[in-house]
């Protein structure tokens, strides 16, 4: 039985990964009905940017700095600068095709990601990055409960994710700011004439989402260690499925979804197989699609003619 | 009914899209040779394209160079199946590269010794049929999920179907599928006593094949079911209501695009004598979207075009240095003449942007003698050339690296400032283009290669939407 609680807990922590991840691509999808696929690869951009602040500081074994200032630098800073590439990536990709046929952001989408990976390929080479996160963030020091552990870096993702996804449902449904983001989603167009800056409204959702996007990359290099410019393809998709099996546009449904995916994932490698992992994820996703094409909860569009 | 391909559209919106189209003749006589190009008819064309592709390996194309040719004609096959799907249907399949895989997996189980204990080997009249039908009855069953998503959530299940297959090949079963070895030993294509072994035999395979699908194409284009392809994209509703069946017509989309997928899987593997799960993963998918979209989704000319001009981009010119250099400065000019007008602006961006490289090159060099150490990675004429203009330093690794980035922030500043301010910011782009691509792109072939694809995929996007050869259509707004 802890081997099940244990996992569980290793679930959760990935899950609230995915939730942010997730949740930025829903917001994006939300006021601007676009598949971002280049929202994976900034996932992989704050990854990168945490590793080289701990560089910067010294590296991983001889910190010249304290822990929690590490920590927070590289949160801040990654949350700054993804936050920033996102803005950039929608004025110059996405925003010259906001009439165009839908196909064509969902291509140049594409192409973004292609873009930026093969950049972090060239600017960073092949080779893997490692945050060695153990020399630094004593993993022993976590909760005990019974069997099963609870290590810092884990409690550090969870209570950060819990943390920033309230921030955001408390910005989106408390603020000017959110009820605008909310107002275009409905209706972009009248929210235009009712006096929204849809402009700034979609700016700041892009820096939103992708802010969490370089958030949660970091958290991924303090998990899982490693990074390589390859990463994003894979988170990408983890969020895509998280997102639609919350419901797409959703800000809970992303929450929900990405824990459903975070437990399964564990699950099936705790008890089946590590192999089998990404095609039961993807085995879940499509039969989610098939009952309820809406997602866990979504509405069901209306089609209107 | 039938509708006469030549004859007036129905509706004037699509007259009226296209009224840009013939303001964008060239001037004069030009024009005229264009406007006598366009009066040749399809049929003739495509007979002459495919006399020429067959008579192309007796100026004596050399092993390099067939190859590009081979991997270029089934990438244009595969571009010209994504189009039914796509282009005419109008769902964003992007699981299209598991029916490639399925073809090309299916041939190598049919003909090697993988399966039984001696294994199977099928002639190819046997084989391709098998192969085909099954990839068909896989189209419907991917298509299933269409009845009920709509655009962008088809995309994403069939992104997933895709990676599916990478994933389902890579693990299952690896005494049959191999896992990551793949399947090697695959019989060459044999049928009826005759057998394709040499590489020339199978350019010429392709070439038929291709024109021979492009013609049906052709016929299935403006066949009944053709036309309810288009009724559907334009419109569902609309199309439900002139009592189209869009289920069944949406599936019957699928199935035929996995149908020449999988034809082009068979002679993949084939020529190939070996398959492994990386050659169906996402980097080809966005060479075919590259193919199609550069050439024109929705027409059957422009696929092929397409895939043929970025494949042999991507796979011939840009793995030497000397080539991709010159394709590099070339493409630059060419959109710096379509792009910048008036003439007199040209004219002093580009002397502006010479001037630029030789003053700068020369205070580099009068700083430091380092800053200029290593001469351009370009070869040839082309080096030569550029010995004084351009600044390589000693280590160009870093130093490129950093340009890379500003050159990045710099493209995107230039589309948002306006007037004068572009022109001048104009120079230094330029500049640091030739900087960052003598420093450090030249000399890595294989990123440049994915870097440029998905550059194009974004500027094609933004310019010209449309592509090189398809039409602009009329989205009615929702």
């Amino acid at each position: 039985m802890s081997f099940f609680f244990q996992e569980l807990v290793n679930g959760v922590t990935t899950g609230a990964l995915y939730s942010l991840v997730a949740l930025g691509f829903s917001m994006v999808y939300g006021v601007l009905k676009l598949l971002n696929f280049a929202h994976g690869d900034l996932y992989m951009v704050g990854a990168y940017i945490g590793f080289f602040v701990i560089q910067w500081f010294g590296g991983a074994q001889h910190l010249t700095i304290a822990v929690p200032l590490l920590l927070v630098i590289m949160f801040v800073l990654a949350a700054g600068l993804v936050g920033g590439l996102g803005v950039a990536i929608e004025r110059f990709a996405y925003r010259p095709l906001r009439d165009a046929p839908r196909i064509a952001p969902l291509i140049t989408a594409i192409g973004v990601s292609f873009f930026l990976e093969s950049s972090a390929l060239l600017l960073f080479g092949a080779q893997y990055r490692v945050y060695n996160t153990a020399d630094f963030i004593s993993l022993s020091s976590g909760i005990q409960i019974g069997s099963v552990t609870i290590d810092s870096v884990q409690i550090l993702v969870l209570v950060l994710g819990v943390v920033l996804m309230a921030g955001l449902q408390l910005l989106v449904n408390r603020t000017r700011l959110g009820r605008q983001m909310r107002a275009v989603a409905a209706d972009r167009e009248a929210a235009e004439m009712l006096g929204i800056n849809v402009n700034f409204v979609i700016t700041a959702t892009f820096f939103l989402g992708s802010a969490l996007a370089g958030v949660a990359g970091i958290m991924g290099g303090l998990l899982f260690n490693q990074v390589t410019s390859t990463i994003g393809f894979i988170a990408g998709l983890k969020a895509f499925t998280a997102a639609v099996v919350g419901g797409i546009g959703s800000i809970p449904g992303a929450m929900l979804g990405g824990l459903v995916i975070g437990v399964a994932e564990s699950f099936v490698t705790g008890y089946i197989s590590s192999t089998y992992s990404n095609l039961i994820v993807f085995g879940i996703l499509i039969v989610v699609m098939l009952l309820r094409p809406s997602g866990l909860l979504g509405r069901a569009q209306l089609q209107k003619v | 009914m039938s509708v006469d391909p030549q004859g007036p559209k129905v509706g004037a919106d699509e007259w009226v899209a296209r009224q840009t189209h013939r303001r964008e003749y060239l001037p004069s006589w030009l024009g005229n040779a264009q406007r006598a190009g366009e009066r040749i008819g399809w049929w003739p064309r495509l007979a002459i394209a495919g006399l020429a592709g067959l008579a192309l390996p007796l100026l004596g194309l050399g092993g390099f160079q067939l190859q590009v040719g081979i991997d270029a004609l089934v990438i244009a096959l595969l571009a010209v199946g994504l189009n039914i799907v796509v282009g005419w249907a109008g769902l964003l399949d992007l699981g299209y590269v598991a029916f490639f895989g399925f073809g090309a997996y299916g041939f190598a189980l049919l003909s090697s010794s993988q399966l039984g204990a001696n294994g199977i080997h099928l002639p190819y009249w046997l084989s391709l049929p098998i192969v085909m039908i099954g990839a068909a009855l896989l189209g419907l069953a991917v298509g299933l999920p269409s009845r009920r998503l709509l655009g962008d959530y088809l995309a994403i299940v069939t992104l997933f179907l895709g990676e599916a297959f990478v994933e389902f090949t890579n693990n299952v079963a690896p005494s049959k599928l191999g896992g990551p070895n793949g399947i090697t030993g695959i019989d060459p294509i044999q049928a009826f006593g005759v057998q394709l072994v040499t590489n020339t035999s199978y350019y010429y395979l392709l070439v038929i094949v291709l024109v021979v699908t492009m013609a049906v194409l052709r016929l299935l284009e403006y066949s009944r079911t053709g036309r309810a392809w288009r009724a559907v994209r334009e419109d569902p509703l609309a199309a439900a209501a002139m009592t189209i069946p869009v289920n069944r017509v949406k599936l019957s989309a699928f199935a035929c695009a996995a149908m020449v997928a999988a034809l082009a899987g068979t002679i993949f593997a084939a020529q190939q004598a070996s398959v492994f799960p990386t050659d169906f993963d996402t980097p080809i998918l966005i060479l075919i979207y590259a193919g199609l979209i550069l050439g024109g989704t929705g027409s059957i000319a422009g696929a092929a075009t397409g895939a043929l001009v970025v494949m042999v981009i991507y796979d011939g010119l840009l793995r030497s240095p000397a080539e991709a250099s010159v394709l590099f400065y070339g493409l630059g000019l060419l959109t710096l003449l379509a792009k910048v007008r008036p003439w007199r602006r040209l004219g002093v961006v580009l002397a502006a942007t010479v001037v630029l490289g030789f003053a700068a090159h020369a205070i580099a060099a009068a700083i430091s003698s380092s800053a200029v150490a290593t001469g351009p990675q370009s070869s040839g004429w082309l080096g030569d050339g550029l010995r004084d203009w351009v600044i390589v330093p000693a280590n160009p690794q870093t130093a490129g690296n950093v340009g890379f980035v500003v050159l990045v922030c710099l493209a995107i500043a230039l589309v948002q400032v306006k007037g004068r301010w572009q022109t001048i910011l104009l120079v230094p782009t330029i500049y640091l283009a030739a900087f960052v691509w003598e420093t450090r792109l030249v000399v890595e072939p294989s990123i440049t290669r994915q870097l440029m694809i998905g550059a194009i995929l974004i500027v094609m996007m933004i310019a010209r939407p449309q592509g090189l050869l398809g039409q602009r259509r009329v989205e009615v707004a929702t």
